[in-house]
């Protein structure tokens, strides 16, 4: 088999978005995008074999394939979206969302951009699930194009919520909330600091800690020694290549 | 002698008036009631408040100048993130806008079905939903806990317009697709003026086997005014195993979001001509 001088940043992320499912257990990964979905099935093709994951339709499936099947669909239970929102509200669930902006706090935009919400410069998404989401289970973030646009002082609109605003928001708000890491194109952060500000946990081979702070529009805890994030085992490799990506999709998401 | 409930799209829409609030079935570009949004654009029906898992529905009747407030939580056509009718009139600021999340949106609906004033949740707590819908509030939990959680309030809808895959003539209907959505729920929350478009009217006796099993079978009668056969009915938006999303068509309808004059040759072409018309004319591309 190949090398580790043939493992793509995009490889890199993969592993690190599966990392953020270790010690998950019995639970619904539900990583939304490309490198999510692959990441996620690769930490329950090794080393978080309990996990359930979704076709991205009304299905929980064994499946290791993240977009084609073509032996069929192993069904394991039919969760149309009125059974998500069982799933979400139970607490069985690890979400990896996207931002559009996102704070040192962890606050996501999903919704809109401007100063003036009813009257936005650009549109976006909506709130879609984000509020839900982050209030009744472990939430993290895929960020496939990091810069001072994404990374800024403040979001535009509060979505997902952030760890000073659950605090806000008081015991209810703070009771389920759990936001664990963001993995980006360059870097992987985490909240493991006293007042939960975003810390740089580790940077991707290739990146220097320079990099990171020049493209994160706010001021990053940055410890004095940051590890490298770690590359793919072989086996790990082959299963994303073999088995879970073989159409490499995941390179459109992060070019080399 | 049993009821037959069959009308046609503009019978549906001359049950309507200017002002009301109106549910749409379906989630983003799947399984939407589009014959009866078209009949709602060819007519002078104004200042609707649109409730929706919103796709081209309400990006088509935003483009037409059908709307005056949306409630939602997303505005997608699945294959495009954002309907792109929408977010020009977002940007325009021509809309009110009242936001919800995906969830929330579920429990708001099942209190009405439900004839409840709210359901309490934690979704909410913490965002900015709170500060930008006004209709949301918190309560107080009068258990021991006493935990401040928000109060989904019941929505008050005027009419629902849902599309299902099968029905009988008197509105017991079926869908044959992977999920029923909320499509049960916005019918339960509309104390009237309840409609569904559907691909086949088929006798009772046939519903059953239609199905292929009675889990499917989740609409009934007594939610039901009316009933549209109209077989293509929920295109360009997928409707399987009957058909699938028709992209390049909505490839089309999003790029003319882009300019006016792309909008008035779209609407001359698709939405400028009776129901039988578009469909005949899908039938030629």
């Amino acid at each position: 088999m190949s090398g580790s001088d043939d493992i793509t940043r995009a490889d890199v992320c993969v592993v690190e978005i599966a990392e953020c499912f270790r010690g998950d257990g019995e639970i619904v990964a539900n990583p939304i995008g490309t490198i999510p979905m692959i990441g996620g099935r690769l930490a329950r093709a090794s080393f978080e074999p309990d996990l359930l994951v979704t076709d991205g339709e009304a299905a929980l499936i064994a499946n290791d394939e993240a977009f084609v099947w073509p032996n069929g669909k192993v069904m394991e239970y039919y969760n149309p979206y009125r059974s998500m929102f069982d799933v979400v509200w139970s607490g069985k669930r690890h979400v990896i969302m996207g931002a559009s902006q996102m704070d040192v706090y962890g606050n996501q935009n999903l919704a809109s951009i401007g100063d003036d919400y009813f009257k936005p410069k650009a549109q976006l998404l909506g709130f879609r699930g984000a509020p839900g989401n982050t209030v009744n289970h472990a939430t993290s973030y895929w960020v496939p194009n990091h810069s001072p646009k994404v990374f800024v002082e403040k979001v535009d609109v509060i979505t997902g919520v952030g760890w000073d605003s659950a605090a806000k928001a008081g015991p209810a708000a703070t009771k389920y909330f759990y936001l664990k890491r963001v993995v980006t194109n360059l870097c992987t952060f985490d909240w493991e600091t006293p007042d939960r500000r975003m810390r740089l946990r580790t940077v991707h081979p290739g990146v220097t800690v320079d990099d990171v702070v020049a493209a994160t529009g706010f001021e990053l805890i940055v410890p004095d020694v940051v590890p490298e994030s770690r590359l793919p085992t072989p086996e790990e490799m082959e299963l994303v290549r073999e088995v879970i990506d073989p159409k490499a999709l995941r390179l459109l998401e992060v070019p080399s | 002698m049993t009821t037959d409930k069959q009308l046609t799209e503009d019978d549906v829409v001359s049950q309507l008036s200017d002002g009301m609030t109106v549910a749409i079935g379906g989630w983003g570009s799947r399984r939407k009631p589009m014959s009866l949004v078209r009949a709602i654009v060819r007519s002078d029906l104004k200042d609707l408040t649109i409730v929706s898992y919103g796709g081209a529905d309400v990006g088509l009747l935003c483009a037409a100048g059908k709307v005056k407030r949306v409630i939602y939580a997303f505005v997608s056509l699945d294959s495009i993130p954002l309907d792109p009718h929408f977010r020009v009139a977002r940007q325009q600021g021509v809309i009110e806008d009242e936001p919800y999340d995906e969830g929330l949106f579920l429990l708001s609906l099942q209190a009405a079905a439900w004839r409840i004033p709210f359901l309490p949740t934690r979704v909410g707590l913490g965002s900015d939903l709170l500060r930008l819908n006004p209709k949301l509030r918190t309560i107080t939990s009068p258990f021991d806990d006493g935990e401040e959680l928000v109060a989904a309030p019941a929505m008050t809808i005027d009419a629902t317009l849902c599309h299902l895959s099968r029905a009988d003539q008197r509105g017991n209907a079926t869908f044959l697709n992977a999920d029923l959505y909320f499509d049960d729920l916005m019918l339960r929350a509309a104390p009237a003026n309840r409609f569904i478009s559907v691909e086949k009217v088929v006798p009772t006796e046939a519903l059953l086997e239609e199905a292929g099993t009675p889990l499917r079978l989740r609409v009934n009668r007594s939610m039901v005014d009316g009933v549209v056969a109209r077989p293509g009915a929920a295109h360009f938006t997928e409707c399987p195993p009957d058909y699938a999303r028709d992209e390049p068509f909505q490839k089309e309808y999003a790029a003319s979001a882009r300019t006016p004059e792309g909008w008035a040759a779209f609407k001359s072409e698709w939405l400028d001509i009776s129901e039988d018309d578009y469909q005949r004319k899908v039938a030629a591309r």
